[in-house]
């Protein structure tokens, strides 16, 4: 008999060092609570992290990667949105 | 390695896919860029992948088997709790796998139930028995050492996700080895009878350790599509002589022989050793080695006796989820 299939759960993980939930990977459980015991189990051996998300896989909307095109153009043609992009004198220094 | 069992190539089925699609692919991968889940790739190339990543999963969960048999009867306290640790690490490393290998489309049941079932490989290594406490010191030294020379360039495979996933294990994989060896100068260092085990557990893990490079270049067709598509960066006997370059001071710094008399060391440096066995290779991989049997046995008899605690999970799952509805209605 083929084994019933198990909800897929996406992992964050806040590290020590103050930054952003970061995605880590995936795993599967049949609950909230199990997922997050599955998570420290397998991606916090160790102590990579403080806190930990899990989302269902389903909870997900992505972008379509064939579309990346159109979906990032806008920010593709404004260089003016870079420091970089303006002209300050030297003698004025570090800005 | 440990998907020695890829000797057959998947042959892209050309005529029935957009060639201008394949093209641009095979583009990105001479760009060195990196594919993900829901980027186009060759049917082909998803079938090697899958079959590559979960060969991989089911060698490290299979390989869990060898060294647990160790877990209670460890020398110390010390290297009992670093023993339990690998094998934890072992189970990660199957699990960070199986999420890759997903990703390609098929289930984490699907996969598994392939393996259950016999038609799936995992590495002929763990098709050897641990007969003594140095055979834990030795698969941590030697098998593990192979594993980290084929992993390495692995977490630069073309595909995102298998490259991640290595790159985690990769990470854990160093304090394997290094425990590994420890035991070995311990044992090295210690009686007579020490050292004899030391050195009989080298004589029967060496050969079997440099198979699970795969068969020679000459005869491995596999290899060819792989590295167009940038999953393989070295090839088998390239990593293998690898492994040899780096055991050899190794063995001689432990005052261990090779079991290998017609080992010499050439011009270059490079430690060059005698014909493989390619007989017992096939012999394993068909099923014939020492433990097949006894392994595949205690796979499936962990998976049933695991289905209770699987369905009691779902149940419970589903009773919450009515409960809540239930509530949410009132």
């Amino acid at each position: 008999m083929a084994t019933p299939n198990t909800p897929l759960w996406e992992v964050f993980i806040r590290s020590r060092n103050g930054l952003a939930h970061k995605h880590v990977g995936s795993l599967h459980a049949s609950d909230a609570t199990m997922a997050l015991q599955a998570a420290r189990d397998i991606y916090t051996r160790r102590g990579e992290g403080l806190s930990i998300w899990v989302v269902p896989s389903s909870a997900i909307t992505a972008s379509d990667p064939a579309e990346k095109g159109m979906m990032f153009e806008p920010a593709e043609s404004k260089i003016y949105r870079h420091p970089t992009f303006y002209e300050v004198p030297e003698e004025v220094g570090h800005m | 390695m440990y998907t020695q069992a890829l000797n057959t190539a998947e042959t892209a089925d050309r005529d029935l896919e957009d060639a201008g699609k394949a093209a641009q692919f095979q583009a990105r991968i001479d760009a060195e860029e990196r594919i993900e889940p829901n980027d186009w790739m060759p049917a082909a190339y998803r079938k090697t992948l899958t079959r590559q990543i979960s060969q991989h999963a089911h060698s490290e969960i299979v390989g869990m088997l060898p060294e647990g048999n160790w877990i209670t009867r460890a020398p110390t306290l010390r290297r009992k709790a670093a023993l339990l640790a690998k094998v934890q690490d072992e189970c990660g490393h199957g699990l960070y796998l199986y999420a890759a290998a997903e990703t390609l489309g098929s289930s984490r049941e699907e996969l598994v139930d392939a393996m259950l079932a016999g038609k799936a490989k995992y590495s002929s290594i763990f098709n050897y028995p641990t007969l003594t406490w140095a055979d834990i010191g030795t698969i941590g030294w030697l098998v593990d050492g192979a594993a980290i020379m084929n992993q390495i360039p692995l977490c630069r495979c073309s595909y995102g996700p298998y490259a991640r996933a290595m790159i985690r294990v990769c990470k854990e994989e160093s304090f394997h080895q290094r425990q590994g060896y420890e035991i070995m100068v311990t044992l090295c260092r210690g009686s007579e009878e020490q050292k004899a085990m030391a050195q009989d557990a080298l004589n029967r893990w060496w050969w079997p350790v440099l198979m699970m490079f795969g068969p020679p270049d000459a005869t491995s067709q596999h290899s060819d599509t792989s590295t167009k598509w940038k999953i393989k960066r070295f090839s088998n006997d390239e990593l293998r002589q690898k492994f040899v370059d780096a055991t050899v001071p190794q063995a001689q710094y432990l005052g261990l022989t090779i079991p290998d008399p017609g080992m010499i060391q050439d011009a270059d440096g490079h430690w060059r050793y005698s014909e493989i066995d390619w007989t017992e290779f096939k012999q394993v991989l068909a099923g014939n080695g020492p433990c097949n049997r006894d392994r595949m046995a205690a796979r499936r008899k962990a998976h049933e006796e695991g289905a209770w605690v699987r369905e009691a999970a779902a149940s419970y799952a589903a009773k919450r989820a009515r409960r809540q509805t239930a509530q949410a209605a009132e």
